[in-house]
């Protein structure tokens, strides 16, 4: 009972530092939406490194994976390696630095704007925001779900899950609109820092505890042989590529990560995030996921739908350091959604609102400031659109949630190609992404087995081909798709394909 | 001379996302200095990826990005 109160002391305290933090970028916000979703193009690299950081981890780094360490073996560590180590820093430069070029060349705040500027098509522009809202709108409601779930537990059921889900809502919604891209990545700074450390005062604490890594790992090897052994179970070759593609490409498409491309200060930022993005990997992953693994070997018992670092935290550390961790995470959950939040609005603000409204993009200062209060009823809408939705979860709502990082995976490949190859026509954009979406989407949910069903048929579509997930194919499919059809059409009379030749002495 | 850089630049990543699962380990369960052998390949390979990454950065960034489709 203690450990609750101090628990949500822990992350009451937290809320009131990140509000804090919100109020001050708030007083140096100006009152345009590229300042407010951009930060006006100026965040340095260590902020720039941890906000993308910490966007990218969720629940997963402190739950998630270390539960499937635990169950299945830590190889989940090479497949962060590859995926955010090296395929995302490789994405980082490729597509990063050039949509940071491009963005910054012709002030695009989104990535439909850019992709519309170039195909001189609007219905482009809205079709990429919707798609990616799609897939990100279960996405946050997962998130808000988890937070009201983390609540619940953390309060034995005091307080019910729709003050949890809808407190945090509320708080995130309040510190979102206040202080926009600059506030959530000095907040994710802080907390991507105080996870890294949490992580590394927890392996000590716990190896300390059990006689160090040689004993742990020697107790792991007699449990659970095939744990420390590479591959196996879960771990096929064809999972921990496909797996890791998937992930990586999915990454880059994901609003927040994407519209970070066009948040760097200078290319200085941008080179040195990238050198350093192996190393923050190495430094957060292997302590998180060998802590689910070598609680395997030492025995821990996780209860019934619970989660082995917290089970082990509990067995090893004082509670109050349990607490802390639990806080860290679910504040990770809450940087993780408030980034999404404000990257979602800017879609649905800019390339939704907008254009279907008949507005065009020309802005003057009055303009400016309409849309900064449009941008932040975006947010509003948005958060409490995804908090009903999270208090009655359709399963459908779910299945979405988690697979999103496959549906945003096939956008990369169209857009990678829209940035490099001239011949890419407006045509075959739009074959590449509605194709790859398609084939996609036919796999994720069971449309097909369901039609064959009405007639009597029994017919689904595979899982795998030769092993490899539908959404590793859909990539190639988006790739074939836009290739063939450019080449089979031409660019349409409004397409400027010059826009993304841009040279790098002019960023400087 | 550029596309030659181009090119070398592209082999080196794909080597570095070749072998940043250590292949050849599969299967092994060798024990080195209280990890599991693959564990410390990954180490090794993240910083030299992390280096790597860095000289890049350093003497040929923007070549493949900056410029591109110009020439059509």
């Amino acid at each position: 009972m203690a450990d609750t109160a101090l628990q949500l002391g822990i992350v009451g305290a937290y809320m009131v530092l990140a509000l804090a933090v919100g109020a001050v970028a708030y007083r140096l916000t100006e009152r345009t939406a590229e300042d407010y979703y951009l930060a006006s193009r100026t965040l340095g690299t260590v902020v720039l490194l941890f906000t993308t950081f910490a966007t990218l981890l969720s629940a997963f780094t402190f739950f998630g994976g270390p539960n499937i360490a635990y169950s299945a073996g830590p190889e989940w560590i090479l497949v962060m390696g590859l995926m955010d180590g090296i395929i995302f820093a490789v994405l980082w430069y490729v597509l990063g630095y050039k949509q940071w070029l491009v963005g910054k060349r012709h002030g695009y705040v989104t990535l439909g704007e850019m992709l519309g500027d170039r195909f001189g098509s609007t219905p482009l522009r809205v079709l990429v925001a919707a798609v990616s809202l799609f897939w990100l709108f279960p996405y946050v409601m997962l998130q808000q779900k988890g937070a009201g779930q983390a609540i619940v537990g953390l309060t034995g059921g005091a307080v019910p899950f729709w003050v949890g889900a809808g407190g945090i809502t509320l708080f995130m919604i309040l510190y979102v609109a206040l202080s926009g891209m600059r506030g959530v990545a000095w907040t994710d700074t802080l907390q991507g820092l105080f996870m890294l450390s949490l992580v590394w005062v927890a392996v000590a604490w716990v190896l300390s505890a059990v006689g160090g890594a040689g004993a742990a790992t020697d107790l792991l090897a007699t449990e659970q042989p095939a744990f420390v052994a590479l591959g196996g179970g879960l771990y096929t070759p064809q999972y921990v590529v496909s797996t890791a593609v998937s992930i990586a490409f999915g990454v880059t498409m994901f609003p927040q990560i994407n519209q970070r491309f066009f948040a760097a200060g200078s290319k200085r930022v941008l080179k040195r995030t990238f050198a350093l993005w192996p190393v923050l990997v190495l430094l957060l992953f292997v302590p998180a996921f060998m802590l689910g693994a070598w609680a395997a070997g030492l025995g821990v018992a996780v209860p019934e739908g619970g989660n082995v670092v917290p089970a082990l935290l509990g067995a090893y550390t004082p509670g109050w350091f349990t607490a802390l961790v639990i806080a860290g995470a679910m504040a990770a959950m809450m940087s993780s959604s408030d980034s999404m939040l404000l990257s979602g609005s800017s879609y649905l603000t800019r390339d939704l609102y907008r254009p279907l409204t008949g507005r065009g993009d020309a802005s003057d200062e009055r303009t400016d400031r309409r849309e900064a209060l449009v941008a932040r009823v975006g947010v509003v809408a948005f958060a409490t659109l995804s908090f009903v939705a999270s208090l009655y979860t359709p399963g459908t709502l779910v299945q979405i949630g988690d697979t999103a990082f496959s549906g945003f995976a096939q956008l990369t490949v169209p857009v990678a190609l829209a940035l490099y190859w001239r011949g890419t026509t407006r045509s075959g954009m739009y074959a590449g992404v509605l194709g790859s979406q398609a084939f996609y989407a036919l796999h994720v949910f069971p449309v097909v087995s369901t039609l064959a069903g009405l007639v009597g048929l029994d017919v689904a579509l595979p899982t795998a081909y030769l092993g490899w997930t539908p959404g590793v194919v859909g990539i190639l499919v988006g790739l074939v798709l836009t290739v063939a059809v450019s080449l089979l059409t031409s660019p349409a009379a409004s397409e400027d394909r010059t826009v993304y030749a841009v040279s790098g002495v002019e960023s400087d | 001379m550029s596309r030659a850089r181009v090119v070398g630049w592209a082999v080196v990543a794909l080597v570095l996302m070749a072998l940043a699962v250590p292949w050849f380990l599969w299967g092994s369960a060798r024990i080195a200095f209280g990890l599991p052998l693959w564990l410390w390949w990954h180490v090794g390979w993240m910083a030299l990826a992390s280096v790597v990454f860095a000289v890049f950065a350093w003497t040929d960034w923007g070549i493949g990005v900056e410029g591109v489709g110009r020439r059509g």
